[in-house]
C-alpha cells in the first residue's frame, strides 16, 4: 500500500518539528527517514501511524485520507525502540494480543491463532521462545518478537521507530541484514526511522534525508551518497573535510592558500563551501608548495586496510581538522610523519554556495 | 579448613540480619506475645464465652465487613484519583495532590468529629440524606464513610509510583495492535498496576480494621448494630476485664493475619502470573 504525506506541519510549543513536509512512498518499498536527532523523522514516522495529530496536513493512506482516523483504525504494524512488550504476557500472548483484541464477529478461532502465532514466531525464528516472558529475552530476540506482533494483525504498512538503536553493535547489523531479508520475503511497504547512515544507506530501498522538520534529499542509496544535493546531506553520510572559500575564476582561495579545483557554475567572488570525502584528499610534503591548503600531521593511524591521517589546518585554515585517509604504500612513500606540515590537495570537490545553514558539517 | 573461604559480595549480612530480628522481636512480636499470654489466663471455655457473645460476634461482622467493603471502595476509587494525578494536569493538581495525605495527618479524632457534624441529621449533608430515608450517622453506613476517609491515602500512593512508570508506549503499542480503549485497560494497565492495587487494598484494609478514633464518634455505637471490635476491647478494659479484652484481641489478630495473608498469596499469585517472579 502506498503511503503519501502532503504538507505535513506539526510544533511542539515553538519548537517545529515538521515544517511542510509532502512525502510519497512507493508500494512495497523499504524507506528509511535518516537525520539527526530532533530532525523530525520520528514525529513524521507517528504521524504517520496516527499516533500524533499533525497541526496541519494530510496523510494518504492507499490515496484515501486518513489524517483523521484513530490508529487503531489505520491498520498500520509499529515497532518501537524499546519493544514496548507487554511483560506481563509471555511471547505467544504478546503476539496473539492483535487477534485477540478484534471485535467478536472478526476474531479468530483460538485454533486459527495458535496456527498464525506459531507462523509468526518461525518467520521471527523465535518458535522455542514461545512461553518465556519479554524478561527472559535478549534486546534482539525482544525486537523480533515485538516485529512478529506487529505482523500479526496483517497491517497495511509496518513503521519502525529506530528498530536497532537499543541493540549493541554486532546484534544490530545482524538484525538489519534479517530485516532486509524478511522485507524481500514480504514486500509489505514499511517505513524505518534511524539515525545511523550506514543502517539506512544499507537496508533501505530509498533513503529520506530530513534536517530541521524539512527533507533535504530523497534517493536511492547510491544517489544520496554519490550526489548529495545539500552541504548537509554531503555532510551527514559519512566522513567530510570541508575548505571555507571564495571564487577566484578557475582557483578556489581558501585564506592565502589557492586549490585549482575550478567550481564552474560560480561567479568570481561568490562565497562557497567545498567538500572532499577523506580518500580524496592528498598529501604534498612539500610546505611550500604553490597550490592546497597548510595543516599540520597530528596523527597517523596505521591501522586497518588504509591509513588515517589527522591533521589540523594552518593559514586560512586554522581551527579546522582534517581527516584523509591514504594507502600503507601511500604513507610510506611520502614519508610522512607527526608534527611535519603538508599541504592538502583535493582530488574531487564538491563546491556548494555558502549560506549560514552550514553547521552540522563538521 | 577449606582453602578458599566462600564471601559475599554484599557485606553486613549477619550484623542487619541479628538486627532485623532483634528490633522486630522487641517491637512487634513481644507485644503481640503479652496479648496471647494474658489471654491464656482464661480457661478454654471462659475464652469460648467471650469470643463468642452475641454482641462481639457482631461487632467482628462489621469491623471485618465494612473494612472489606471501605478498601474496596478505596482500590476503585483511590486508583482513579491515581490516574488523575499522574495522566493529567490541571490547575491545582498539586493542592489535590497533598490534600490525598490529609487523612494521614489529620488526629482520627478530628476526622470523626467532622464527619459526624457533616452526617449527623441536622448536619450539612445528613439534612439532606435524612429525608430521603438514607441515615449515614450511627449507622453501619457512618462506619463505611469514616474508614473510606482514613483509607484513601494508602491506595493512590500505592499506585501512583507504578502509574508513573507505567510507559505509554505499551498503549501506543496495544492500540496500533487495534485495542479499544477498556480493552487496554483491561488487558495492558490494570494487570501490571494489579500488585500495587492489592497492597493498596491491603494497607487500607489493615488500617480500617484497626481503626478507633474516627469511627466511634460517628458510629453512635449502639450495640448489635454499630459497634465495632476495638471498641469492645475498649469497653471491657474499662471494666477492668483485661483477660476477656485480650480475648477479642486475640480474635481481632488472627483473622486480620488470615485476611492479610490471603492477600499477599493473592499478590504473589498475580505477580508470578504476569512473570514478575522468574
Amino acid at each position: 500500500m502506498s503511503i503519501q504525506v502532503r504538507n505535513i506541519r506539526k510544533t511542539f510549543g515553538n519548537f517545529v518539528a515538521l515544517n511542510d513536509v509532502s512525502l510519497d512512498f512507493p508500494t512495497g518499498e523499504l524507506v528509511a527517514l535518516l537525520g539527526p536527532s530532533g530532525c523530525g523523522k520520528t514525529t513524521l514516522l507517528r504521524v504517520i501511524a496516527g499516533l500524533e495529530q499533525a497541526d496541519a496536513g494530510q496523510v494518504l493512506l492507499d490515496g484515501a485520507d486518513a489524517s483523521g482516523t484513530h490508529v487503531r483504525e489505520r491498520q498500520v504494524g509499529f515497532v518501537f525502540q524499546h519493544y514496548a512488550l507487554f511483560r506481563h504476557m509471555n511471547v505467544f500472548d504478546n503476539v496473539a494480543f492483535g487477534m485477540r483484541m478484534k471485535p467478536r464477529d472478526q476474531r479468530p478461532s483460538e485454533k486459527a491463532i495458535r496456527a498464525k502465532v506459531e507462523e509468526l514466531l518461525a518467520l521471527v525464528q523465535l518458535e522455542w521462545l514461545a512461553d518465556r516472558f519479554p524478561a527472559q529475552l535478549s534486546g534482539g530476540q525482544r525486537q523480533r518478537i515485538a516485529l512478529a506482533r506487529a505482523l500479526a494483525v496483517e497491517p497495511r504498512v509496518l513503521l519502525l521507530d529506530e528498530p536497532f538503536g537499543a541493540l549493541d553493535a554486532k546484534v544490530r547489523k545482524e538484525l538489519r541484514r534479517w530485516l532486509r531479508k524478511l522485507h524481500d520475503e514480504l514486500h509489505i511497504t514499511s517505513i524505518f526511522v534511524t539515525h545511523d547512515q550506514e543502517e539506512a544507506l544499507e537496508v533501505a530501498d530509498r533513503v529520506v534525508l530530513m534536517d530541521r522538520g524539512h527533507v533535504e534529499q530523497i534517493g536511492t542509496p547510491e544517489e544520496v551518497y554519490r550526489q548529495p544535493a545539500t552541504p548537509f546531506v554531503y555532510g551527514f553520510l559519512g566522513s567530510v573535510n570541508f575548505f571555507h572559500g571564495r571564487v577566484d575564476g578557475s582557483n578556489l582561495r581558501v585564506g592565502e592558500d589557492v586549490l585549482p579545483h575550478a567550481p564552474q557554475d560560480f561567479d568570481t567572488g561568490s562565497e562557497v563551501i567545498a567538500f572532499a570525502r577523506p580518500h580524496e584528499l592528498d598529501l604534498v610534503p612539500d610546505a611550500h608548495a604553490d597550490t592546497g591548503v597548510a595543516a599540520r600531521i597530528t596523527r597517523i593511524l596505521a591501522f586497518g586496510v588504509t591509513v588515517r591521517v589527522e591533521l589540523d589546518g594552518l593559514n586560512g585554515a586554522t581551527g579546522q581538522h582534517f581527516e584523509v585517509e591514504l594507502t600503507q604504500q601511500c604513507v610510506t612513500e611520502l614519508a610522512l610523519a607527526e608534527g611535519q606540515t603538508v599541504r592538502l590537495l583535493p582530488s574531487r570537490l564538491k563546491v556548494f554556495q555558502r549560506n549560514d545553514a552550514i553547521g552540522a558539517s563538521a | 579448613m577449606s582453602a578458599s573461604r566462600t564471601f559475599r559480595v554484599l557485606p553486613g549480612f549477619h550484623l542487619t540480619l541479628g538486627y532485623t530480628l532483634a528490633y522486630l522481636s522487641l517491637i512487634v512480636l513481644l507485644p503481640l506475645a503479652a496479648v496471647f499470654l494474658k489471654s491464656a489466663s482464661l480457661s478454654a471455655a471462659e475464652f469460648w464465652h467471650v469470643i463468642s457473645a452475641p454482641r462481639v460476634v457482631a461487632t467482628y461482622r462489621l469491623s471485618f465487613g465494612v473494612s472489606l467493603a471501605a478498601a474496596a471502595i478505596n482500590a476503585v476509587f483511590g486508583l482513579m484519583l491515581a490516574w488523575s494525578l499522574v495522566r493529567y494536569s490541571f490547575p491545582g493538581k498539586r493542592f489535590v495532590d497533598a490534600l490525598i495525605d490529609l487523612p494521614f495527618a489529620l488526629p482520627t479524632a478530628v476526622a470523626g468529629i467532622a464527619l459526624t457534624a457533616l452526617y449527623a441529621k441536622n448536619g450539612w449533608i445528613g439534612q439532606y440524606l435524612e429525608p430521603q430515608g438514607i441515615q449515614v450517622a450511627f449507622k453501619p453506613l457512618g462506619v463505611l464513610v469514616a474508614l473510606v476517609f482514613i483509607g484513601l491515602p494508602f491506595v493512590v500512593r500505592t499506585v501512583q509510583p507504578v502509574l508513573e512508570d507505567l510507559d505509554t508506549e505499551l498503549e501506543e503499542a496495544a492500540a496500533s495492535l487495534g485495542a479499544q480503549r477498556w480493552q487496554i485497560f483491561r488487558h495492558v494497565i490494570l494487570p501490571v498496576l494489579l500488585p500495587a492495587l492489592l497492597t493498596g487494598f491491603a494497607l487500607a484494609f489493615a488500617r480500617a480494621v484497626g481503626e478507633y478514633g474516627s469511627v466511634i464518634f460517628i458510629a453512635g455505637n449502639i450495640p448489635m448494630v454499630s459497634e465495632i471490635t476495638p471498641l469492645m476491647i475498649i469497653t471491657k478494659l474499662e471494666q477492668y476485664d483485661y483477660a476477656g479484652a485480650t480475648a477479642i484481641a486475640v480474635v481481632m489478630l488472627v483473622l486480620s493475619f488470615l485476611l492479610l495473608l490471603l492477600i499477599n498469596g493473592l499478590q504473589a499469585w498475580t505477580a508470578k502470573r504476569t512473570g514478575r517472579d522468574r
